[in-house]
């Protein structure tokens, strides 16, 4: 087997996937090989919080993309996590079949709580796995290229276009929160059964979901770093650093851009989807700004514009947020902020950043 | 048996008669006996007498008399076997104190069980609140003479008219002259005579009120005659007209004080966005400060006074934040907006955390002083004062703001920097300290809009980030750089969100405004009033 040049060269990104790799290998034997007495065991809990992170590294990965390589600062990235969230839930539900509490075969339960007779038309097909699966990609990636298209060609960039896509996520909360839209309203979607015919609270399922997540992170990443090495990557690098350079020279930007930002998208669906039947609900709490702001807080963190210091930052940084909040929990927003505020100041390139110096110092 | 009692009836109708030539032939001079006269006769009367008896009453004229009727349906008039005189209980417990019924001098206590009280039925009681209400109409003061025809439109009956249209000889108040005429018009929608139900129906068309409202709704659904029912139906379009055009002066007010209090959270930004090009995600959490401010001043402060004093320790406290801000985080991420956006992001988070810390999570009330509660009439609408007060307070805010901006030094020096930085520097402008100066003065501004706020919603560790996507909009909606622009951008989201509300709901409106505007930043990508320059890309 042979690596493609632009793969060898990437050192720590063999290191991620190697990691990867020994973590879809030894978790599933510590899981489910190691007796549970045994104190090397892994409980479901455990594995589910790794898969977690995973999904939330996938997500930052796709920040990276458009934020280290594009310069564009999305706040609503978030957002396209939650609709992937959102249409692999609408699944979820619908595998529920009678199963709710009301047993109502078609109907999930808040829409029978709502008093509503029929599925909306937007619910349709979501029962085939599928299409369900297809739509984690379409929707936010349809989303991604109409928003982008449109702000990308009137030249909407910097901070105006951060502050529009907050707003977006923003709307999209508030809009999720309405009953009337008919995704569960406060609640969101919940209480679900299983994927497939594979009941979600078995050990075996949590495993293959965990599974799914490392190949999906280790995908999206070789995904990304491919991009980043051809030549449309180094027109993406261009018009991060000079836009108006890059579009003199003739190339299209706003097509390069709503290309990327779509794509980028895509892959954070993908990660919401993964999450969902993972932590179980997904809720319109997914869309908040903070979160948005939370993710790309895990980039700057890793160090942004390398795609391995996302995963590092997301990870570090959840697994922080994992042990504060549990220990700690009055801490948490202090250290966080302090986080933005230090990285910001102190560490323009992140912890990657400091890593190169170091081996350049020495 | 019959006879006798009507023989007694007849009496003491003739006595009553008697009286009330005696009463009316000398209206000054009806004195403490004559009342006590009446009075006594109240407890052998039975209701039928009492009927007459209490129309007597209100004949007299002695100041006595409306606090009598007053206690009367409430049970509260007594008789007093010690002391044979008539009292008035000021309670209803089993030991009250009381008082004299004709001249109120206080009696002090006694157990109820001694006193005799002066019963009334239902009849009665209405009777009395009929009478009591005209009684009104001659006051001296306008408001109970109004009151008095308020009382007569909630309960028209043909027999009060008379009252009405004396008083309407010799009224002056222009107000209470047209309320007048409709409460006659009233009357007179009853008429047999179908001409006159035709010009009351006219008479009456505009008048919003549900007590004339409603009446003119039955007649045009069911008078017997056609022209009465078209003109009861003309006169109800007038109405309605009238109905749509207040609820339209109604939303739009809703709208201006929803669009102060946006301008409000905005122009803080406006400055320090506009001038330094500086995001300050921490906005929300200044003005945050601000309305912990003031709930601070509260506890050490009457309620009433403590609002002027919160107004400038709002902007000290949150200016110095600000400048603190400013000074150890900004200035080292100038020239990099993105970054600047993160660490602000944080220092919101961080002052979340330090309220929530200190003042607990829980929100806390601040009270709204008496001159800032209840409502106003404005011309013939009802607004709220809160709402009024903080509507002139953002156009003083706003007002203070752009003076300090056209006509201070600083100002002069802050438009220097914000047009040319580097000029500026050249021309011996420190551009650090004004950087500082301005971050604190729009810091200041958004303590003060804390302040306002305060007034109007929670004040919680979570209020900065209900308001801090909203600003921004406007912000960006206006133009960077340009009061003006933030000012009418939050006015007119402020009226459109009231407006597209009733049709679609608070939620969905604010959805659809936000939509709206990422669109239209789209189209235009520097807001309303883009800043000119030469600069291909600012």
């Amino acid at each position: 087997m042979r690596f493609p040049p632009w793969l060898l060269s990437d050192r720590a990104g063999l290191v991620l996937l190697a990691v990867l790799v020994v973590l879809g290998i030894g978790v599933p034997v510590f899981n489910l090989l190691v007796p549970p007495d045994h104190p090397l065991h892994l409980t479901a809990y455990t594995v589910t919080l790794l898969g977690k992170y995973l999904c939330y590294a996938l997500l930052a990965v796709s920040i990276d993309l458009v934020w280290g390589y594009m310069g564009i600062l999305s706040l609503g990235h978030a957002a396209f996590f939650a609709l992937g969230g959102y249409c692999f839930g609408m699944y979820l539900m619908r595998q529920i079949g009678t199963r709710g509490v009301y047993g109502d075969p078609v109907l999930p339960d808040f829409m029978v709580f709502l008093n509503w007779s029929e599925l909306p038309w937007y619910w349709h097909g979501f029962d085939h796995f599928g299409f369900a699966a297809l739509m984690v990609l379409v929707v936010p990636g349809l989303l991604a290229f109409v928003f982008g298209w449109f702000a990308f060609r009137s030249r909407v960039s910097g901070v105006y276009l951060s502050i529009i896509t907050q707003a977006l996520t923003y709307a999209l909360m508030l809009a999720f929160f309405r009953n009337e839209m008919g995704f569960g309203g406060n609640n969101g979607l919940t209480d679900f059964k299983d994927v497939l015919g594979f009941p979600l609270h078995a050990d075996g399922t949590r495993i293959v979901l965990f599974v799914l997540s490392a190949l999906a992170l280790a995908g999206g990443y070789l995904l990304c770093r491919w991009l980043v090495s051809t030549r449309l990557g180094r027109v993406l690098v261009a018009i991060r650093d000079s836009e108006d350079r890059a579009r003199f020279l003739g190339y299209r930007v706003e097509r390069v851009k709503a290309l990327v930002f779509t794509l980028s998208a895509m892959l954070a669906g993908v990660a919401g989807a993964l999450y969902v039947p993972q932590v179980g609900i997904i809720n319109p709490g997914e869309f908040a700004p903070l979160n948005s702001i939370e993710a790309v807080i895990w980039v700057a963190v890793g160090g942004r514009g390398t795609l391995v210091g996302a995963v590092i930052g997301a990870v570090l940084v959840n697994y922080a947020k994992t042990w504060l909040t549990g220990a700690l929990p009055e801490v948490w927003l202090f250290a966080l902020g302090g986080l933005f505020v230090a990285v910001t100041v102190l560490l323009p390139y992140g912890l990657i950043g400091l890593l190169r110096r170091r081996e350049k110092a020495a | 048996m019959v006879s006798r009692t009507s023989f007694r009836a007849g009496l003491t109708g003739l006595a009553l008669l008697l009286l009330t030539l005696f009463a009316a032939s000398s209206v000054c001079a009806a004195d403490d006996d004559a009342l006590r006269t009446i009075l006594m006769q109240l407890r052998e009367a039975d209701f039928t007498e009492k009927a007459t008896l209490i129309e007597t009453l209100v004949n007299m004229d002695h100041p006595r008399i409306a606090t009598i009727l007053g206690a009367l349906p409430e049970s509260r008039l007594y008789y007093q076997e010690e002391g044979d005189r008539m009292v008035i209980a000021l309670g209803d417990d089993a030991e009250i104190a009381i008082e004299d019924a004709i001249t109120g001098k206080p009696l002090g206590q006694v157990v109820k069980r001694d006193l005799d009280r002066i019963r009334v039925n239902n009849h009665l009681r209405s009777l009395i609140e009929d009478r009591l209400a005209s009684l009104g109409l001659s006051s001296a003061d306008p408001g109970k003479r109004r009151a008095a025809v308020d009382a007569f439109l909630r309960n028209p009956k043909p027999e009060g008219a008379a009252r009405l249209k004396a008083r309407l000889a010799v009224e002056h108040d222009k107000k209470i002259q047209e309320l007048l005429t409709a409460a006659l018009a009233l009357v007179d929608l009853a008429s047999p005579d179908p001409a006159a139900r035709v010009q009351a129906a006219k008479a009456l068309g505009g008048w919003t009120q549900p007590e004339i409202r409603g009446p003119l709704l039955r007649v045009a659904a069911e008078d017997s005659d056609a022209t009465v029912r078209e003109a009861a139906k003309a006169a109800l379009a007038k109405t309605e007209f009238r109905l749509q055009m207040l609820g339209w002066a109604e939303t739009l007010f809703f709208g201006l004080s929803l669009g102060s209090v946006l301008i409000l959270a905005a122009i803080g930004l406006a400055v320090t966005f506009g001038v330094m090009g500086v995001i300050n995600m921490a906005h929300g959490e200044l003005m945050m400060l601000g309305a912990y401010t003031t709930w601070l001043t509260q506890q050490y402060l009457p309620v009433n006074w403590s609002l002027p004093v919160a107004v400038p320790l709002a902007f000290l406290v949150a200016a110095l934040v600000g400048i603190a801000i400013e000074r150890s985080v900004i200035r080292f991420l100038y020239g990099r907006p993105l970054e600047t956006l993160l660490a602000t992001f944080g220092i919101s988070l961080i002052l979340q955390q330090l309220v929530r810390s200190i003042f607990s999570p829980l929100n806390r009330s601040v009270a709204t002083p008496d001159w800032m509660s209840g409502t106003i009439l404005l011309g013939p609408l009802e607004v709220t004062l809160n709402r009024l007060v903080i509507i002139g307070f953002c156009i003083a805010v706003f007002a203070l703001l752009w003076l300090a901006l056209q006509r201070t030094r600083l100002g002069l020096e802050v438009r220097a920097v914000a047009q040319n930085r580097a000029m500026a520097k050249a021309m011996g402008v420190r551009s650090a300290r004004v950087d500082a100066l301005t971050f604190g003065l729009g810091s200041g501004i958004a303590g003060v809009a804390g302040v306002a706020l305060s007034q109007l919603t929670n004040v919680g560790p979570n209020l900065g980030q209900n308001y801090i996507v909203d600003s921004f909009m406007v912000v960006v909606f206006g133009g960077v750089g340009n009061l003006w622009g933030t000012m009418v951008a939050g006015l007119s989201l402020g009226v459109a969100n009231k407006l597209l509300e009733p049709w679609s709901g608070a939620v969905l409106a604010k959805i659809l405004v936000l939509v709206f505007l990422i669109l239209f930043i789209q189209k235009r990508p520097r807001g309303l009033f883009p800043q000119r320059g030469r600069a291909a890309e600012v």
